[in-house]
């Protein structure tokens, strides 16, 4: 522990990224480059937001890592002992004991409060991206507020399948001012966006990092005639029988019969610690999670 | 009446060279003005700097906007001009995957401008895509194709469809039918025709092609070496070209 500064990054590079955090709380929505640096780990796991996390994190904090809703995967996992060992800091999966949350594709389900703080892993922080490849030009389109060939995506979507199919890192409004990327969290979750907590974007690769404050204002792009709608798969979950959160398919034999559960993990377990059971479900033993 | 555009000692230098020298000329709303002359002749850079797509060094392109009158476009702001560069005017390039987003459907690159100005009811802005193909001449069941499984002449079509969708009053051309075989480019040419006609549009045309201009426009400016040698009416200036360039230019058509 002693090797390594706490929380791993050097102090200049810590004040570097608070400031970079600041500008984008301070202009919400705007990705505000920084000087990414290189993290013991390859791109496209997280470098983003473990830097973010990284000049966030005090010695007092209580770290959570979810990839994907899961607090037991490879990349939550490593990202987890990679503070424990640089920062010492105290870690969690419950949600609501959390002081700091490092989200990789999902926002949890329980609310979070105005004592926390979500870091989004971003992989592609720019939403025109894949409408318009140059970055000189997407940038003074979001300067100038030009924001026409976002909904040509989504009138491409509806012409092709009927519907807004874009069902993650869907564009939204923020402040009535400069669209975002949500990073690539199920649209279910974009609602959640106004929330209480402070939110932080890091995108490690490309080098930008954006912000929300609490309760900023977050619309989902949509027209008038075919208005954004969260959707999720039409069941409940098996495990605890949850109707309200965002479900994991998976597909459990050779037949293809299909299981449906919560994809954030700790939310699932306190359910069936409180007493839910779903219809596969098994009542809860505490040591058997 | 008061001109559409006023250009008034417009010169465009790339370092040493010049691009274009002191080009002044009216356009007045219904207008059609042709300017050819050889390949690097200038043409292209005026009507570049005339559609804000580059900074002229010297001179004034005054023009006659909705809202505020005649207002220098050189001057005023870019998201001002940009705002311009989607509704009130509209540029057709000569190569047309350089005017239509290739990866979009047809619908989508008719609709783009639509959405650009705010539009946000998907079936009006599908209507009105439906109304530009049929008036450029695609077939409704192509709505959804890509542009690059068009012809070049559908392409073509439709990159005009894209730009006439917000009702522009002054339409920048660069070669239209640079390209395209004869018969096509001769019912582009037709199309363009009807089209300028109903519409009422102003439109410059730049091209080397001077049976387009012979077509499609009123009055002529031939170019040399970045400087205007000669305007005039377009059959006047055809028919009896005083510059000795002019005349070069007229007499080099082969006649078949």
């Amino acid at each position: 522990m002693t090797d390594y500064n706490f929380a791993y990054l050097d102090e200049q590079t810590k004040r570097m990224i608070r400031r970079a955090i600041l500008k984008g709380l301070a202009i919400p929505g705007y990705q505000v480059p920084f000087a990414s640096r290189e993290m013991p780990m390859p791109y496209g796991w997280g470098t983003g937001g473990v830097q973010v996390s990284a000049a966030v994190m005090t010695a007092g904090d209580v770290f959570k890592v979810i990839d994907q809703g899961a607090d037991d995967t490879t990349n939550a996992v490593s990202i987890r002992r990679f503070f424990e060992r640089t920062a010492g800091v105290e870690t969690t999966e419950a949600t609501g004991d959390a002081t700091v949350i490092q989200t990789r594709h999902r926002i949890p389900e329980e609310p979070l409060t105005d004592d926390q703080i979500l870091v989004y892993q971003v992989p592609i922080p720019e939403p025109l991206r894949f409408l318009e490849p140059s970055e000189v030009e997407t940038r003074k389109m979001h300067a100038l507020e030009e924001y026409g060939l976002m909904h040509v995506k989504l009138y491409e979507d509806i012409s092709a399948h009927g519907a807004i199919a874009t069902s993650y890192a869907y564009p939204v409004e923020v402040e009535g001012r400069y669209v975002m990327d949500p990073s690539p969290i199920p649209k279910f979750d974009n609602p959640k966006l106004s929330m209480a907590a402070i939110q932080l974007f890091g995108a490690g690769r490309e080098q930008r990092i954006y912000a929300l404050p609490p309760y900023t204002r977050v619309v989902s792009l949509d027209f008038d005639d075919y208005p954004f709608e969260a959707s999720k798969a039409e069941h409940a979950c098996a495990l605890c029988g949850a109707t309200d959160s965002y479900l994991d398919e998976l597909i459990v034999d050779d037949a293809g019969t299909r299981m449906f559960m919560c994809s954030d993990t700790d939310y699932c377990r306190s359910r069936r610690a409180a007493g839910h059971v779903g219809a596969q479900g098994t009542p809860f033993k505490e040591d058997a999670a | 009446m008061t001109p559409l555009l006023q250009v008034e000692g417009l010169s465009k230098f790339y370092g040493q060279r010049i691009g274009c020298a002191d080009v002044s000329f009216d356009l007045y709303p219904g207008e059609v003005m042709g300017i050819v002359g050889e390949s690097g002749s200038g043409k292209s850079t005026l009507l570049n700097c005339l559609a804000g797509h580059l900074p002229p060094d010297t001179g004034r392109v005054m023009f006659n906007t909705r809202a505020d009158g005649m207002r220098d476009t050189v001057t005023m702001s870019e998201p001002e001009r940009r705002m311009l560069g989607r509704t009130d005017w509209a540029f057709v390039h000569q190569h047309a995957r350089d005017g239509l987003r290739m990866n979009v459907s047809a619908g989508g690159n008719v609709g783009e401008r639509l959405m650009a100005v705010g539009a946000r009811h998907y079936g009006d802005i599908r209507g009105q895509a439906i109304d530009w193909l049929g008036r450029v001449e695609i077939a409704e069941d192509r709505i959804d194709d890509r542009p690059r499984q068009f012809s070049g002449g559908m392409q073509q079509r439709l990159q005009i469809a894209r730009n006439l969708v917000t009702g522009p009053r002054l339409v920048f051309m660069d070669e239209p039918t640079g390209g395209l075989d004869v018969s096509v480019q001769a019912r582009l040419l037709d199309l363009l025709r009807g089209l300028v006609r109903e519409m009422g549009l102003s439109a410059i045309i730049v091209t080397h092609d001077l049976a387009v201009v012979r077509l499609l426009a009123d009055r002529l400016m031939v170019m040399k070496d970045g400087h205007v040698v000669e305007t005039g009416l377009t059959d006047q200036v055809l028919d009896d070209p005083q510059h000795a360039y002019s005349q070069l230019l007229v007499s080099s058509v082969l006649q078949v």
